[in-house]
């Protein structure tokens, strides 16, 4: 039977070493982003420019970097007061956080539901995938994505470019190859597999953690409460705002395509058995489209 | 690496990556693992999944730090008095291991009545000579029952070359005096205990910053973590070694290791990181100049080494498994000069070039700079960018005669007469350098036969995918063909010195090999044959020897290299040997057919003190061999089988063996029983008995104490760095008395607490850049990652300089300045030091003017100063300056000519 595929990040370990950002850069042969101006006199190198944002020189997603670890220095007060980065120099449980991140795959994606042309799809491992060739850069889905993942580039579309992300290595699953990303991960940070299982094994270590006295472990969109789920979700030990994720995305309002069922409004009376079962049957049919290729 | 082998006895790890999995608790202090070692850090990790705990104790609060339990910050180059505390806490608290100390260590040994502590000499050990600035060690040797009778006056057939072993024999001593209760005042425990009674919890606050609270929970939780039923490991790496104290940093460690008995065992042990792919590999084999493969020392004109007798006499330990020494001396010249090597001509042992002085990295630039060196072959370093005060390197470079570079990318070394600072500042002019230079393009990794091997000993094969493009060749290719020009131009002369290079064995070209796989490159040595020279073969048929037990010192056998023999082992299904370090069968733990671990594929070192003296598993082993095994069948690691049959090296049916976990090979003969007794007088491993698991020491011991071995003291003992903020808390003496500094080019050193160079300056790796950058900076991928030199800072010091986030500022030492852009980062920690304020910053050492990610050369600001044992510089720990430096400032920055 066909299952869901995913990652399952544990933030835990990440030791920020960005081999799943160049294991990204080799295997979909994107280059690197260096300088628009090469050399300049503070600047010598043909790279871009220190940030000054920790150790993260790459800023965010882009068209070119389809994975991005990010940096979070941070200190908490026993009040509770938290400071991020110099601003003071209270080091009262300093910490420095790290998490690779990626495109969430949504179960209810609202980039699919967004793209006028069809070139996002659902594919049979259940990630959604950007056709480049049917793409027309429109930047719908850009809006629509509560994560910040899509962005536009490539030569196409008389140089404006086209919607570019992560595929979730569409290529490698096709040949029963584990992502670039998780391939690369040293510390097993970024676990690729069947999300059920990944769930399983997700739940397990926030009890672990949480028997070790960690109880600010927790996951985000291992359940269904954010976009039906997210096929990359995460173990986090802070606030998902701590990390820059959205503790309740919502669908942007001006999404209204046709298929859009949450801007009819129906999406509160069907529930989430029937998102469930919608989803075991379209889980199903890919089951039977894999067969068929197979 | 001296530190491990004066403990333990060998310059290795001693334990293995995966063995980390097993650990109840991790200390990594001295090294960023997870930034460096970021693929042996899985095990780490997996260690933190099984519940264990990470320590980190560290300047800086790294990525390392970030995903440890615990980060103990300390002030750079204190690491003695945390760890002196550490070992003090231990003694006075009564948490070392008492069972382990008495049997497995030299604690109840009594050291010689006229040994003086630092404790009596503020500072000083007995025996130091201020004129000649060096230590005698006479008075810090053990005292010994008295030496057994030799029998029978030396006879002539005894000094026959055949009969080195026998040789040996006559050189065993008394036995080392004990007491067992470790309660004699002259005893090593008792010394120990005195020695570090000073390094209090108030002691390590005043001296590194570290808050005494962090310092005990460190303390608590990593003794917890040690004893019978538990075992802690510890993991450093460079920043260790890269002081002028690096070697007893190492020692420090192995003291806490051997009193809390965690060394030999699983989960225990001390994990000695390496910061390259090979470096390990690098001085088995060595590319060193003091050494000889296997760690035997090169010959040097400085002591009695004037024939080979002479010299094995002088370095041979006849009380330990060295003993076999000549077998592996003679071993090796018949590997390298083959026929010619007789036993009439000691075997070639005087075509041995013999050492004169320190020839090292830094004296060896020094002789530079200073016109004595006329040519240099630079293969796989960038000194203009990676060596220390690396200015005067570059300049050095510039009398040179000759340079050859051979590399990836045309390095800053290859450059450096047309775009160094140097160039710039016009201090160099191209015109007027002399210096030939030839830029030779290396063959990658991918396209050589050839090995690795890591951190943990293990040495693994990677094969040759594709030929390397045009004119780009290996490094082995050079010196191959190098070998062969220079053996054609000495052939016919009758000139005596040019004997080693004629009768150099130097047969190391396949070409039939090279076109059965193929290859454009006809003239490509054979790796194959490169690694059954060192293996070692038996000269009558060229078979290859099984290991190191088949080497004999008669000229029957040759090994081009003792420890790594049996890597090409024959075997019943492979008569004809194979390689195993090409092995790749993956196991459950110890994977013993995956790779080769020298020494004979050992794992965990020393694994004889896995078991308890009688030979019985403790109970950690016994509950990782339940976990591992649950048939019961594996006892523990390495355990003691008084009912299985087996053979011994006489050919004997014989009750009893040694046995270990997945195959493991115990690091102990295979039949001798746990309760054998020491034979006085007994040569090589009779000497001990069958409870000393440390079978390279002359006494069977892990040596707290060390009556022999490093140059500046018998115990670790906290001096300042070369160059400090603070006089040194604990002792009036400063520094290490005898740490390495070049006469006639002595490096410009500031003051102790010098107002113009006040904060404490570390440099590092990271995680993006590997060393001088040369592979990384030129690689888009990377660079844009790391993309800049930045100097970290605390927002206190940032504040008061007036300095913002990513502002350009100017680090200046004695030595030179970099400019660098600001990383204003509460990672960073201002210190009280001795009731004074003490900031300390940071800086990666990657940057050079060349590749896709240029900058400042860090290395312009450090000395040439080093660790009196190894020569290793002080990198770690100096002192600087820090301006800010206005916009418009830049402008006059890394000015590049045009080319």
């Amino acid at each position: 039977m066909a299952q869901a595929l995913g990652f399952y990040t544990d933030t835990t370990v990440c030791i920020g070493c960005k081999a799943c950002q160049v294991a990204c850069h080799q295997w979909n042969d994107l280059p690197a982003e260096l300088a628009e101006q090469p050399t300049g006199p503070d600047h010598p190198g043909e790279t871009r420019p220190l940030t000054g944002m920790s150790y993260d020189n790459t800023g965010s997603l882009s068209d070119l970097n389809w994975r991005h670890v990010k940096f979070i220095e941070k200190s908490q007060a026993s009040d509770g007061t938290l400071s991020y980065l110099p601003t003071d120099a209270s080091r009262e449980n300093l910490q420095w956080l790290m998490m690779s991140d990626v495109c969430k795959h949504c179960v209810q994606a609202p980039c699919l539901d967004v793209c006028p042309t069809g070139a996002i799809m659902r594919t049979e491992f259940d990630s959604v995938y950007i056709q480049q060739d049917v793409c027309n850069g429109c930047r719908d889905c850009v809006a629509a994505c509560p994560f910040g993942v899509i962005h536009m580039g490539g030569p196409e579309n008389e140089g404006k470019g086209i919607a570019k992300k992560c595929t979730l290595c569409y290529d490698r699953l096709q040949h029963s190859l584990a992502p670039a990303c998780s391939q690369a991960c040293p510390t097993a940070s970024i676990q690729f597999g069947p999300i059920e299982e990944l769930k399983t094994r997700a739940e397990a270590r926030v009890e672990q953690l949480h028997s070790m006295g960690m109880s600010e472990a927790r996951l985000y969109g291992a359940d269904e409460t954010i976009l039906g789920g997210l096929n990359a979700f995460y173990l986090l030990m802070d606030e998902p705002e701590v990390y820059g994720l959205p503790s309740n995305p919502k669908v942007p309002a001006r999404n209204v395509g046709p298929t859009n069922l949450w801007s009819l409004g129906t999406a509160i009376l069907m529930g989430i058995a029937g998102l469930v079962s919608f989803r075991k049957r379209r889980m199903d049919t890919f089951a039977e489209q894999r067969r068929e290729v197979r | 690496m001296p530190g491990l082998g004066i403990g333990y006895g060998r310059g290795g790890a001693t334990t293995f990556l995966q063995d980390l999995q097993n650990t109840d608790c991790i200390l990594i202090m001295g090294s960023n693992f997870a930034e460096n070692h970021p693929v042996g850090f899985r095990w780490v990790m997996k260690a933190k999944m099984n519940g264990a705990k990470i320590l980190h104790v560290d300047p800086r609060f790294t990525r390392t730090s970030a995903v440890s339990d615990l980060h103990a910050p300390i002030r750079a180059g204190s690491d003695i008095v945390f760890l002196g505390g550490m070992i003090n806490y231990i003694i006075q608290n009564n948490k070392y291991f008492e069972e382990y100390v008495v049997n497995y260590t030299n604690a109840p040994t009594l050291v010689d009545e006229s040994y003086q502590d630092t404790e009596d000499l503020d500072g000083l050990f007995s025996g130091w000579n201020a004129e000649a600035r060096k230590y005698d060690p006479t008075s810090w040797k053990y005292q010994s029952e008295p030496a057994p009778q030799t029998g029978a006056p030396q006879t002539p057939e005894l000094d026959r070359p055949s009969s080195f072993t026998e040789r040996v024999g006559k050189l065993v001593g008394g036995r080392p005096t004990q007491d067992l209760t470790l309660q004699d005042p002259n005893c090593v425990f008792q010394i120990v205990k005195r020695h570090y009674a000073r390094y209090t919890p108030e002691m390590v606050e005043e001296a590194t910053g570290c808050p005494k609270e962090t310092f005990l929970k460190v303390c608590e939780e990593f003794t917890n973590c040690s004893g019978p039923d538990r075992t802690g490991s510890m993991a450093y790496a460079v920043a260790w070694t890269q002081h002028t104290t690096g070697v007893q940093m190492i020692r420090a460690a192995t003291l806490i290791q051997s009193l809390l008995g965690n060394a030999g065992r699983p989960g225990g042990g001390i994990m000695a990181l390496r910061g390259h792919a090979t470096i390990q590999g690098s001085t088995d084999n060595p590319t060193l100049y003091n050494i000889l493969p296997g760690y035997l020392a090169t010959p040097s004109a400085q002591k009695k080494h004037d024939t080979l007798g002479d010299y094995l006499e002088t370095e041979v330990t006849p009380t330990a498994y060295w003993a076999n020494m000549p077998k592996f001396m003679v071993s090796l010249l018949k590997a390298w000069f083959g026929d010619a090597a007789t036993a009439e001509n000691d075997y070639g042992y005087r075509w041995l070039p013999k050492n004169i002085a320190d020839h090292s990295h830094m004296p060896m630039f020094v002789n530079m700079a200073q016109g004595k060196m006329e040519g240099f072959f630079c293969m796989g370093q960038n000194p203009a960018v990676g060596g220390q005060d690396a200015g005067y390197q570059r300049k050095a470079l510039a009398k040179l005669k000759w340079l050859v570079v051979s590399d990836l990318y045309e390095t800053e070394t290859a450059s450096f007469w047309y775009d160094s600072p140097e160039i710039n500042s016009g201090e160099l002019t191209t015109e007027d350098i002399q210096t030939e230079i030839f830029f030779l393009p290396k063959a990658h990794i991918a396209e050589i036969d050839g090995s690795f091997t890591n951190t943990q000993r293990l040495v693994q094969w990677h094969d040759k995918a594709v030929d390397p493009p045009g004119e780009c060749r290996s490094d082995v290719h050079f010196t191959v063909h190098l070998g062969l020009r220079l053996k054609e131009l000495y052939r016919d002369s009758p000139d005596p010195k040019d004997d080693p290079i004629k009768n150099l064995t130097w047969n190391y070209i396949d070409e039939e090999e090279n076109r059965r796989h193929g290859w454009r490159i006809l003239d490509e040595p054979s790796a194959d044959l490169i690694v059954r020279e060192i293996n070692g073969y038996f000269v009558e048929n060229n078979q290859l020897v099984k290991g190191f037990g088949d080497l004999k010192d008669d000229g029957s056998t040759a090994c081009g290299n003792w420890i790594y023999s049996g890597i090409y082992a024959p075997t019943p299904e492979h008569p004809n040997g194979f390689n195993r370090a090409a092995s790749r069968q993956k196991g459950l733990y110890v994977s013993p057919q995956w790779g080769f671990a020298w020494p004979a594929n050992r794992h965990i070192l020393y694994n004889r003190a896995s078991a308890d003296p009688a030979g019985n598993p403790w109970p950690k082993e016994a509950r990782i061999a339940k976990a591992f095994d649950p048939t019961g069948k594996t006892k523990g690691y390495v355990w003691w089988d008084p009912d299985a049959e087996t053979t011994n090296p006489q050919g004997e049916t014989v009750r009893g063996k040694w046995v270990g976990i997945e195959n493991e090979i115990p690091d102990f003969p295979m039949t001798k029983p746990p309760t054998a007794e020491a034979k006085p007088g007994g040569v090589g491993l009779d000497f001990h008995s069958g409870a000393d698991p440390f079978i390279m020491k002359a006494d069977g011991k892990a040596w707290l104490f060390a009556p022999s071995g490093a140059v500046d003291g018998p115990l670790p003992t906290h001096y300042e760095p070369a160059e400090a903020p603070v006089q040194n808390p604990l002792y009036t003496q400063q520094v290490n008395p005898v740490f390495k500094k070049f006469q006639g080019d002595e490096t410009p050193l500031a003051e102790v607490g010098d107002p113009n160079y006040p904060y404490v300056i570390t440099t590092y790796r990271l995680t993006e850049h590997h060393l001088s950058g040369a592979m990384t900076r030129t690689l888009p991928w990377l660079a844009e990652l790391q993309p800049e030199l930045f100097v970290e800072i605390p927002p206190e010091l940032a504040e008061a300089l007036g300095i913002r986030n990513t502002q350009m500022v100017r680090v200046s030492t004695p030595r030179g300045s970099a400019e660098a852009k600001a990383l204003v980062t509460k990672r960073l920690t201002p210190f009280n030091i001795s009731g004074k304020l003490v900031y300390q910053v940071g800086m990666p050492m990657h940057w050079g003017y060349r590749g896709i990610a240029r900058g400042a050369v860090p290395n312009n600001l450090t000395s040439l100063v080093g660790d009196p044992n190894v020569s290793i510089h002080e990198s770690k720990a100096f002192l600087c300056n820090i301006e800010p430096l206005a916009d418009d400032v830049n402008e006059n920055l890394n000015q590049r000519p045009a080319h």
